[in-house]
């Protein structure tokens, strides 16, 4: 209570700069930004933290986010977040990526950070094409979604099919926290909050490896306004890549 | 001790903090002895995925403020290329060392110096340099190691340690460093979390107008002192020479021994052997090219530092050349007969490079 008698319900995150973003309307970046930021604040490590910033549409990250920020080459946000980690133990350390980021170029670096079981949080943004290039198909374009590279839809023949991360990485013994959420409603961002503290706190707990995928709209190369895109990810992403929480404590969960 | 043992010795003792690497012959043994010393020491081990993950693990553990180095050889290098790359561009000290194999492709184990342009020409995308140092010996494995990691931590660049096979292998009595590890200097650039401080960024994505610009500006400034405080060199016999060899690593270990078996047979042979192939020794080798009557490049590839030492002659005396290009390391004799068919031009050649052998 402040000594007007109103109370403060809604503020900035200390941890996001007040820089206007340059996402794109109804885009998901800008909300997952504003979560992790109110989440490094709530568990009170922001000044420990360093964060690994991708190629892609959030390679400015660190316009937005008041951490250490490091670049990575394209894909290789797992190792420079491994090396940092290594170096500084006791520090706070996230990758944030996309899907081409990790999934297509950096999947080796992905897989085995994850298999070393690195004590680091992987924030996975998949939006199913590259936005930074201009709508390329990404390893996780859905069967049939029209992209710039696949303009008549993509082909599982000769394409391939969609990469699911987080049931790739459940495969592998080392990693303790693993769940897919997604930006489609007031319920996906809470559920998004929820899962980023859990990783978080998983890693300041010293327990190891946590993935969190955020499914996330991109409405300019979805070709569809914003709440058509929030529809996209709510039927069609979820369909290929269900949300839940694939691995706690190091256990694989049922679906 | 082997040169690679040697290496990885003096990297322990220079206060490296953190490897990473990626199995390779011929320099496994580094990497061994880097597994088993490292965590002794309660300092980072991690045996990577690839060499892209490997020189990224180093880009991070820089980034952090540690000392951080990688090894590989010949192919292995090649693919650390982009991390070289964004090394430079992002200002980071690292140390790399590249116990260089033949080439192209995957070429061969055997000894080889076929990658004098990646090093020295820089084989990532780019305008940016690495300082890189030639060792001789299994002695100068070990200094020149120390000395890298003294260079990145000054200069806040990538330092390449550019061995091959030859003195990655061979075993030499040295002695160790017993002093104190270069002194680091403080990082107040490094990520250690914005702790009552404004956040710090390492990046090399320059966008804003201009920016980008002025970043290569400062790089190139930072080059040019280089140049200016770094260039090493040895030199024998070169006071009264009138053939003069140019020769780097193993090839200038041998060039030593034919120094004194051309001397032996009345030939004024001497030996310019630089240390630093980047910052080249460019003053030094104009003057005595404007000395003696006929240089000799002799390189275990088809002619590399070859083209260097012809554009610093300028033509002033012909540059001959003696090359092994197939893994092979040649014999004193060999190049001894290569020096013995040298005869003085006939006339004064005026900004004319001679021919190739």
């Amino acid at each position: 209570m402040n000594k007007d008698n109103k109370r403060m319900l809604y503020k900035r995150p200390e941890g996001l700069t007040d820089k206007v973003m340059h996402y794109c309307a109804g885009c998901g970046h800008s909300l997952a930004h504003k979560v992790l930021a109110e989440v490094l604040d709530e568990l009170e490590v922001r000044e420990k933290t360093v964060g690994v910033a991708p190629v892609g549409c959030a390679v400015f990250a660190y316009h937005y986010l008041k951490c250490d920020i490091s670049e990575a080459a394209h894909g290789r946000a797992a190792a420079v977040a491994t090396g940092i980690k290594r170096a500084l133990p006791d520090r706070i350390v996230f990758s944030y990526q996309g899907d081409g980021d990790l999934a297509a170029i950096g999947l080796a670096e992905t897989v085995h950070a994850a298999n070393r079981g690195e004590n680091i949080t992987v924030i996975f943004v998949n939006n199913t094409v590259y936005g930074m290039t201009g709508g390329q198909m990404a390893p996780t374009t859905l069967n049939g979604q029209h992209t710039a590279t696949c303009p008549s839809g993509r082909d599982p023949a000769g394409m391939g099919h969609p990469l699911r991360v987080c049931e790739l990485i459940n495969t592998l013994e080392a990693p303790y926290y693993i769940e897919r959420v997604a930006l489609d409603g007031v319920g996906g961002v809470l559920r998004m909050k929820k899962a980023l503290h859990k990783a978080f706190s998983v890693q300041i707990a010293g327990k190891g490896y946590s993935l969190v995928e955020i499914l996330s709209p991109c409405p300019t190369y979805f070709r569809m306004t914003a709440s058509e895109s929030l529809k996209f990810v709510n039927r069609e992403m979820r369909d290929c890549f269900p949300v839940r929480v694939f691995r706690d404590q190091g256990t694989p969960q049922n679906a | 001790m082997t040169g690679n043992e040697a290496l990885a010795e003096g990297a322990i003792r220079a206060g490296c903090q953190c490897y990473f690497g990626y199995p390779i012959t011929p320099q496994n043994e580094l990497t061994a002895y880097m597994s088993a010393q490292m965590p002794a020491r309660g300092r980072v081990f991690i045996q990577s995925e690839s060499e892209l993950a490997a020189i990224s693990m180093v880009f991070g553990a820089a980034a952090a403020g540690a000392r951080a180095m990688t090894t590989s050889s010949s192919p292995g290098i090649s693919l650390m290329q982009e991390g070289l790359s964004y090394l430079a561009g992002a200002r980071l000290p690292a140390v790399v060392v590249n116990v260089q194999r033949g080439g192209p492709g995957l070429g061969s184990i055997d000894p080889a110096q076929g990658d004098y342009f990646q090093s020295v020409k820089s084989g990532g995308h780019g305008d940016y340099h690495m300082i890189v140092l030639a060792p001789t010996s299994v002695q100068e494995m070990h200094d020149l190691t120390i000395h890298a990691f003294r260079l990145a931590d000054c200069y806040r660049v990538p330092v390449m340690v550019l061995a091959d096979g030859r003195i990655g292998q061979m075993m030499e009595p040295i002695r160790l460093h017993e002093g104190p590890p270069p002194p680091a200097p403080r990082k107040p650039w490094a990520l250690t979390g914005a702790a009552g401080r404004d956040p710090n960024c390492v990046r090399s994505l320059l966008v804003g107008e201009g920016e980008l610009e002025q970043h290569n500006y400062v790089l190139q400034d930072c080059y040019r002192h280089i140049r200016r405080k770094e260039i090493m060199y040895h030199e024998k016999c070169v006071s009264d020479c009138e053939t003069l060899l140019v020769a780097w690593g193993t090839c200038a270990r041998l060039a030593r021994g034919v120094v004194d078996l051309a001397r032996a047979k009345g030939k004024r042979v001497g030996l310019l052997q630089p240390t630093t192939l980047w910052p080249f020794p460019e003053q030094r080798l104009r003057r005595l090219a404007a000395r003696v009557k006929n240089l000799l490049v002799v390189e275990m590839n088809c002619g590399q530092m070859l083209e260097d030492v012809q554009r610093l002659a300028e033509g002033r005396a012909p540059v001959h050349f003696k090359g092994y290009p197939g893994g092979r390391v040649p014999t004193e004799t060999e190049i001894l007969r290569a020096v013995m068919a040298l005869r003085p031009p006939r006339s004064v050649p005026r900004r004319k490079t001679g021919k190739r052998k």
